[in-house]
């Protein structure tokens, strides 16, 4: 293991920031760090650059305990939320600022920069000052002052936060390139779970100063180990009454969660689901809204409300049309965990889901949520 | 993906270039009859306000300081007395500068990036020589070092000990003190707002890389507040140059401790045609100095703004 986080806790006042945290990162991987703001994701971010300390626990860096180092010593590049780039320095200086003050050789400065330039496509920009980049060519500066003591670990703080959207995507799969070609261990922080699928190979949800679960956006996804993962990944309504849906008993649970590609609607004379017909149930539609790619239909099942996407290339529906409803899983979630329920009416009579497959993985094999 | 760029750059422009229209739209809108006639109230009233209150009156300064011709004028400004007085003037002046702005740098830093108990008393406390008038402020001197005073004893003790002959009170190094006190918040106060407005991410991430105190402040605190801290700097020298009451109470010998505004004070109550002219030759010299300071004070006000 290169990083690992033992029994860290962490209190401002009453407020538990970090409450027994225990992480494990191996070398060269590149994590998220995921959770809604208030959850003490930056908080560890923080302590493992040293800019916070822990009130107990041990910070362990490539073997070593770095509690008690100095956080320019732990070998750490760090990638501020807003920047913080150096406002009165050009883009050359700023990023030879940390080689400076390491009194490296002039022209070993000078070749390293360059070489950092180079590599994060800023060049002709070396003269210019911060407020004369865009968003993302910030985004760049900061990512290449990080890397130029060559650090052998990358902190970035929200990193996409301070960009606006249009940009944000293609900068996600430049930065993960860019970690890959540097090939050096990064933690970034994000409350955002595109941003952390997308971008990262492993993810750790955090709640409440918690970890609530470790792994690959894959598992994450289609295995919730809590409450909280179930319902904050993926568009996800929580219902108290799942019972009532077709396919489901009641359990020892206290609601589950439905995401849209669980739930499938169709027409009544749609011949693919002829099957599976007798499986539905009638579902009204209340309300359509329109997302571009798809539209998001709301049902009424037996009082229920699920929400489900379509594609534009089926045919059209209306507001209190009947369609037929099939709930392929669900969550079941009690107080601590959560519990994928198949809709027994299909497994009994040997269905597969028809959609779910297709839907989660495009190409590349990463999650589309 | 650098396209994408420079297509919002391009959008941006747009954007500004709308919102520009849209403002010369509503400068327009404002320039209606009734808003002209307001406007030009409002202008003429304040430009009558400064020049009787303010303008006329120094121009007069001058004027009736060559009223006796210019060989007196030089004559009256190159006394023993007013050699003296210039001399302490800027001896005072430039200590006052150089304590206040130490401390200054050092209050506002404290203020501004560490947490602490009394933090908000110590704020006020800074302000006082704002609220307090200068005559106390040179009194409460005269109670301290003055032969009533309780630090007399200390500084009598000291003076016997190390064989000198230091006095406080009716003395220079009371002059001193004094333009100290008055002076003491301008450098702080033009710091506070910058430094709190900056923030202190650009120093955290330069700790981060290892750049101690020092160099923190060197290469990104001080490009912030260069242009404020010399405002502030004007300010003070400016005050420092014209302080009066505070001085005052702690100055009595003419050619010793006197300062200029109280050799000008001097020559004006001896009463004679000629000291009171000479006043005014004196008093043009604190005109010329305060008009350079605001010119200086302009041009870095522009710069702070740029």
């Amino acid at each position: 293991m290169y990083l690992e986080l033992k029994n860290i806790n962490k209190k401002y006042g009453d407020y538990k920031a970090s409450d027994d945290v225990n992480i494990q990162i191996e070398k060269g991987s590149l994590v998220a760090l995921l959770g809604p703001s208030g959850s003490g994701k930056t908080t560890i971010l923080r302590m493992i650059a040293g800019l916070e300390t822990p009130d107990s626990g041990d910070i362990i860096i490539d073997g070593v305990r770095v509690n008690d180092i100095a956080p320019a010593e732990r070998g750490i590049g760090f990638v501020f939320q807003n920047y913080a780039l150096f406002r009165y320095m050009t883009v050359y200086d700023n990023i030879a600022f940390g080689l400076e003050l390491k009194k490296v050789k002039k022209s070993d400065i000078r070749k390293r920069v360059n070489e950092l330039i180079e590599l994060t496509g800023l060049k002709g920009l070396e003269h210019r000052y911060p407020n004369q980049l865009s968003g993302g060519q910030r985004q760049r500066v900061a990512f290449a002052r990080a890397l130029a003591p060559n650090p052998s670990l990358l902190l970035l703080d929200e990193p996409f936060a301070a960009i606006d959207a249009k940009v944000r995507k293609e900068l996600r799969s430049w930065l993960r390139e860019m970690i890959y070609k540097v090939g050096i261990t990064s933690i970034f922080v994000t409350h955002d779970q595109e941003e952390a699928v997308e971008v990262a190979d492993e993810i750790i949800v955090t709640n409440k100063g918690r970890v609530e679960q470790i792994g690959d956006p894959v598992s994450i996804y289609k295995e919730p180990e809590t409450p909280f993962v179930s319902e904050f990944i993926g568009q996800s309504t929580l219902i108290k009454n799942y019972y009532k849906l077709k396919g489901f008993e009641q359990g020892d649970y206290i609601g589950a969660i439905v995401r849209p590609e669980f739930v499938e609607a169709f027409k009544r004379d749609n011949s693919d689901f002829a099957d599976v017909i007798d499986s539905s149930e009638v579902g009204t539609v209340t309300d359509i809204l329109f997302r571009g790619n798809s539209l998001e239909v709301r049902l009424d099942v037996n009082g229920i409300e699920l929400t489900t996407h379509r594609s534009l290339e089926r045919r059209p529906i209306y507001i209190g049309e009947k369609l037929r409803v099939i709930v392929y899983r669900l969550f079941a979630v009690d107080e601590h965990r959560a519990y994928l329920l198949e809709n027994t009416e299909l497994q009994k009579k040997g269905f597969k889901d028809r959609r779910l497959d297709t839907y989660i993985y495009n190409e590349n094999k990463y999650v589309v949520i | 993906m650098s396209e994408i760029i420079s297509d919002l750059n391009t959008i941006d422009k747009e954007s500004i270039r709308i919102a520009k229209k849209y403002k010369q739209k509503n400068k327009n809108a404002a320039g209606s009859k009734e808003g002209t006639f307001t406007k030009i109230a409002f202008i003429s009233i304040s430009l009558i306000f400064v020049v009787l209150m303010l303008v006329v009156p120094l121009i007069s300064v001058v004027i009736n300081s060559l009223k006796l011709g210019l060989a007196f004028y030089i004559e009256s400004i190159t006394t023993e007395y007013v050699i003296s007085a210039i001399r302490i003037t800027l001896l005072a002046t430039v200590i006052a500068v150089i304590v206040n702005t130490f401390f200054g740098i050092v209050a506002s830093w404290a203020i501004t990036r560490f947490n602490f108990k009394g933090k908000q008393i110590l704020t006020t406390l800074i302000d006082i020589p704002f609220s307090v008038s200068p005559v106390i402020a040179g009194l409460s001197y005269i109670m301290t070092f003055g032969r009533m005073g309780w630090a007399t004893p200390i500084l009598d003790t000291i003076n016997e000990a190390l064989g000198t002959d230091i006095q406080i009170a009716f003395a220079v190094p009371g002059v001193v003190l004094a333009t100290i006190f008055v002076t003491f918040p301008f450098v702080s106060r033009e710091l506070i707002p910058v430094l709190n407005a900056v923030g202190t991410d650009e120093e955290q991430a330069a700790a981060l890389m290892g750049a101690g105190g020092l160099t923190i402040f060197r290469r990104i605190t001080f490009p912030h507040i260069k242009w404020a801290l010399l405002y502030g700097i004007i300010l003070c020298t400016a005050r420092a140059l014209g302080e009066f009451g505070a001085v005052n109470a702690l100055s009595k010998t003419r050619g010793g401790t006197f300062t200029l505004p109280l050799e000008i004070d001097a020559l004006y109550l001896s009463g004679s045609a000629d000291s009171i002219t000479a006043s005014f030759a004196v008093s043009s010299i604190l005109v010329i100095i305060s008009v350079i300071v605001l010119i200086l004070r302009n041009i870095v006000e522009y710069k702070v703004k740029k």
